[in-house]
């Protein structure tokens, strides 16, 4: 011990030091970033203007992406909290055979890399124009491929909440005369009401962030705001993607701030 | 009443499911709850998937039975070329993510509660930060009239600026950067389920705190080192966005590979035996991965 013992613990507290900033450093230079006046990516920036915001604000292509991104995210979050929800109700409560492989399927768009999936769907979904029903460059081909992703998240969320759960609750509320419609409504909901919320914030950062798959069946009528980046990102890299990425920040942090206070009310 | 309450079947910390049996109507509304998820599954998950099997193994030309493409992709040096970099990219940045993340969640796991989870604000917000937003920001960071070049300029320590990003370095240090937390959680996770008296005993007969680390704690973290390693190896080979943001030519990655098949050289036979090998060697390490450790205790910690 003794002093190499103080200088071993000094050195992994400097590793630690490290690794946190290494983390954290990236969200940090961004936003300086966007608030500068130059077309050139320095730093630090040689004035303050807001003119890539305003750059933002005013192309009906980015406002455009960003919209439709938030109706995909709006319709994956609720196409999937009430069928995750649904579903993980059936998974912890259901005793059938064949648990361990619905279980295994309904997380397995989580395990295969979305790069098979993006294709597997661009495949699959190419015939459907000839049918009258274009998935590819369409929200609903969208919604439909972020669903897959988005749903695991809801059913483990609200799994998790359902396995912590006090059964003796609802047989109490039936006792009590409740139907089972009532008992679900008024004791299940609200008990495991966090699981719900946050699988549902889940859902939603899933589809309002993914990229690969939209990539792929966005074509060009459908263009998500992450594919509009990514476009901007490797044709010319202006600062109009630093304020982008500013206000997803934003975002970012708010949501996890409401997270947090969840968390909180949780019992 | 009571007496009903009290000798009702209880589920509450035992094995789920594990109540009365239910009664055949019972039974069948639970699997009605689940149908719309399988549907869903099934019609635009399973059947996509399975389209993309049959294609690996069919001739684009005939129809018939083939498993060319999949011995194209194994032997012509192009492709084996891209394979085998991905797998050796994926594994360095496996064995940093380890060497960063290991002291980082022995910190988590003997702080106090309050400083922890104050701490762990740092490993999961990359996880809420959007993955072009920090990319973009690497990018900003590393390229040639970057923040890290100016740095490193007028510290003395380059003479001229560094090539940091759209080669292997820059790939390495985004694909870390994203990796990360997916190694800190599952180690922080078996890390906290070590009782500390053990590291005390081993203390207390004698033995010097590396060697309590080395014979007691390390031992027992092993299956959180397993299960990172595996979860970050796994997620790593299947990436895309990363590499082609940060990454030069050489450093492409087997999902680039379909990406261009598919796109630009619309051999979809071909990028469908590329997906189904990169399929194969990321469900065997999932299983593995689920032998050392159930990903529901990674989940139920974030």
């Amino acid at each position: 011990m003794g002093w190499t013992g103080s200088v071993a613990r000094w050195a992994f507290y400097a590793l630690c030091g490290a690794v946190f900033v290494f983390l954290i450093v990236p969200v940090l230079v961004v936003v300086p970033m966007s608030f500068s006046s130059s077309r050139y990516l320095q730093f630090p920036p040689p004035g303050l203007s807001l003119r890539w915001y305003a750059n933002y604000l005013g192309d009906p292509e980015w406002t455009g992406a960003t919209i439709r991104s938030l109706i995909v995210a709006a319709l994956v979050t609720g196409i999937c909290t009430v069928t995750g929800t649904a579903a993980a109700l059936g998974l912890v409560r259901g005793t059938f055979r064949g648990k361990q492989l619905v279980n295994s399927l309904i997380v397995a768009p989580m395990v295969v890399p979305v790069i098979i999936v993006a294709i597997a769907l661009y495949f699959f979904y190419a015939p459907f124009k000839t049918w009258g029903m274009p998935l590819i460059g369409t929200v609903p081909g969208l919604v439909i491929a972020h669903s897959l992703l988005a749903l695991p998240l809801v059913v483990i969320n609200v799994s998790a909440t359902l396995r912590g759960f006090d059964r003796n609750l609802e047989m109490a509320s039936q006792n009590l005369g409740a139907s089972p419609l009532t008992t679900f409504r008024r004791v299940t909901l609200p008990l495991i009401r966090p699981g719900i919320v946050s699988g549902a914030l889940f859902a939603f950062i899933t589809s309002f962030d993914e990229l690969v798959i939209a990539i792929f069946i966005s074509g060009s009528t459908a263009r998500t705001l992450p594919v509009k980046m990514w476009e901007g990102i490797r044709l010319e890299i202006d600062p109009t993607i630093a304020a982008v990425s500013s206000l997803l920040i934003a975002v970012s942090v708010a949501l996890l701030l409401a997270v947090a206070l969840l968390r909180r009310e949780q019992p | 009443m009571e007496a009903r309450l009290t000798s009702a079947p209880t589920t509450r910390g035992g094995a789920p499911g594990a109540g009365a049996r239910p009664r055949p109507a019972a039974r069948l509304r639970l699997l009605g709850l689940l149908l719309p998820a399988l549907v869903l599954l099934a019609v635009f998950f399973v059947l996509p998937l399975g389209k993309v099997a049959l294609w690996s193994l069919v001739d684009a030309r005939d129809g018939g039975f083939t498993v060319a493409y999949y011995a194209r992709a194994v032997t012509e040096t192009i492709y084996l070329r891209v394979i085998l970099n991905t797998f050796r990219i994926s594994l360095y940045v496996t064995v940093i993510c380890l060497l960063l993340g290991y002291p980082v969640a022995y910190l988590l796991a003997t702080v106090r509660p309050r400083v922890a989870s104050l701490l762990m604000i740092f490993v999961v917000l990359p996880f809420w930060i959007s993955l072009l937003v920090r990319l973009y920001a690497w990018i900003v960071l590393l390229q040639k009239s970057g923040v890290i070049n100016a740095l490193l300029l007028r510290l003395g320590l380059a003479r001229e600026p560094l090539p940091l990003v759209y080669n292997f370095t820059g790939v390495v240090i985004g694909m870390v950067h994203v990796l990360l937390p997916f190694m800190i959680l599952p180690l922080y996770s078996v890390m906290k389920g070590i009782d500390p008296n053990l590291m005390a005993a081993a203390r207390n007969l004698g033995g010097t705190p590396v060697q309590a680390f080395r014979r007691v704690f390390l031992p027992l973290s092993y299956p959180g080192i397993g299960a990172g390693m595996l979860m970050v190896f796994m997620l790593s080979i299947g990436y895309f966005i990363t590499p082609a943001l940060l990454g030069g030519l050489k450093e492409t990655f087997i999902a680039q590979l379909i990406e261009q098949q598919v796109s630009v050289l619309i051999d979809w036979n071909f990028a469908a035996a590329l997906a189904m090998l990169l399929l194969a060697v990321t469900l065997l390490m999932y299983y593995v991965f689920n032998r050392v450790l159930g990903l529901d205790r990674i989940w139920g910690g974030v």
